[in-house]
């Protein structure tokens, strides 16, 4: 089954992967999106992910249709956790089958990057410091730090 | 946002002063019943002013007394006729002398709950009056404003001299001037084609629109989702009215926003029923 969604328990990539079985197909790629344990500068405890789902999930949809058009790829397929978070887990998992492994490499790449920039999904990190920020968005409120990088593409 | 001044001990207590007292001549017909979104204005009017004050009354004229729509709240009646709506508020000073009050006219049909609360929280005590310049003329707008109870004496010696003009006692006193948050909040509808044209136009409160906060936003709320009466006409003026009430930190062009669950223009003309939720900055994968 190809297609976008949520999960709030950890993401099988090992299920996710058989999904994208097919016979017309040399090739395979996939990306996995881990939980690291430092960002800018400050060391990360957890994790939390918020989604505004309704929206997400169809953006998700248009974004592996895209890949599809794009790239003539054969079955593309995003998986997205929610909630709570440890350093090491699966984040976002992203697979793509192809006859060919140029265009899955460039499907996928094309796939995570557009989710990155498009979905209404928002990361808040909780610190060793007992801090907590939402990425991208308390930096830029504090005024002189909003750089242009952080401001949403105005695609549409 | 500024914070809210924190009252000190001097500070009179505020209560409420609908104004209801008028005779409707040029409507023809009783303008606090008049129902804008199937609700008499007076009832509406009520419910904007009762949050903010300790008690809230109505101003009426003596014979409207008994009147059904008046008659469910507490009135204080006039107690000289033929000089307009000041007769309504020196009854009100004299039976209550140390409160202020806030005065507000019934027949302010796009009156927000915003701009009644940024009135509120701009309340000088130590002047005469609070009040808002209007948009059209830049001057005070005396029927949705606060005087607080040291004014009585030069109201009542301005009546005593033949001077019934409440906006021009607002000139003359020690008035607080702010500025309208929403342009149009302060209109008031006086004619059948006034009527008309506001409840065609679709701006009354009264379009409901629900509220979904995410990630920044929703913490900054304290809410994950409301629903509201709102005269803003596209997600532009949304975000404004509820950033004057939330301590919103991200500016509009920092966020995105949708309606009915599809990104959308700012400038997107809001219908009644419109699902509207502002996105922070994301941060996915």
């Amino acid at each position: 089954m190809s297609g976008f969604r949520f999960s709030h328990t950890p993401l099988e990539p090992e299920r996710l992967r058989a999904a994208l079985a097919d016979p017309t197909c040399g090739g395979y790629a996939a990306f996995e999106g881990w939980v690291r344990d430092h960002n800018e500068g400050a060391s990360v405890r957890r994790l939390e992910y918020e989604a505004f789902e309704a929206l997400a999930v169809r953006e998700g949809e248009r974004i592996l249709a895209e890949a599809v058009e794009r790239f003539g790829v054969a079955r593309v397929a995003c998986a997205h956790r929610l909630g709570e978070l440890a350093v090491g887990e699966l984040a976002v998992w992203v697979g793509v089958s192809a006859p060919h492994r140029d265009e899955a490499f460039r499907a996928c790449r094309y796939i995570i990057d557009e989710v990155k920039h498009r979905l209404p999904i928002w990361k808040k990190e909780h610190y060793l410091s007992g801090d907590s920020g939402w990425v991208n968005c308390e930096r830029c409120a504090s005024g002189a730090g909003a750089a242009a990088t952080h401001a949403h593409p105005q695609r549409d | 946002m500024s914070a809210a001044p924190v009252p000190g001990p001097a500070v009179a207590p505020l209560y409420g002063l609908l104004l209801a007292g008028g005779r409707s001549t040029r409507m023809g017909r009783d303008k606090a019943a008049l129902a804008y979104d199937g609700r008499p204005q007076l009832e509406r009017a009520m419910a904007l002013l009762q949050p903010h004050v300790v008690r809230a009354f109505v101003s009426v004229r003596a014979e409207q007394a008994a009147e059904p729509l008046r008659a469910r709240f507490a009135q204080i009646a006039d107690i000289r006729e033929d000089i307009g709506p000041v007769a309504g508020l020196l009854a009100a000073q004299q039976r209550h002398p140390d409160v202020a009050w806030l005065v507000l006219a019934c027949d302010l049909p796009l009156l927000d709950a915003a701009t009644l609360a940024q009135l509120v929280r701009a309340r000088a005590p130590g002047r005469a009056a609070t009040a808002y310049r209007s948009s059209h003329d830049g001057l005070p707008e005396p029927l949705c404003a606060i005087y607080e109870p040291h004014s009585h004496a030069a109201l009542a010696a301005a009546v005593a001299a033949g001077r019934h003009c409440p906006r021009k006692f607002l000139q003359s006193a020690d008035t607080q001037l702010l500025d309208e948050p929403e342009p149009r909040a302060l209109d008031n509808i006086n004619t059948p084609q006034e009527y008309a044209a506001v409840n065609d136009a679709g701006a009354i409160p009264g379009r409901h629109i629900t509220v979904q906060y995410y990630a920044l936003l929703r913490e900054q709320a304290g809410r994950r989702e409301e629903a509201l009466a709102t005269a803003a006409r596209t997600p532009r003026e949304l975000y404004a009215e509820l950033a004057r009430r939330y301590p919103f930190t991200l500016a509009p062009e920092m966020l995105r926003v949708a309606i009915n669950n599809e990104f959308r223009d700012w400038s997107t003309p809001l219908a009644e029923g419109d699902a509207v939720v502002f996105i922070p900055p994301v941060a996915g994968g």
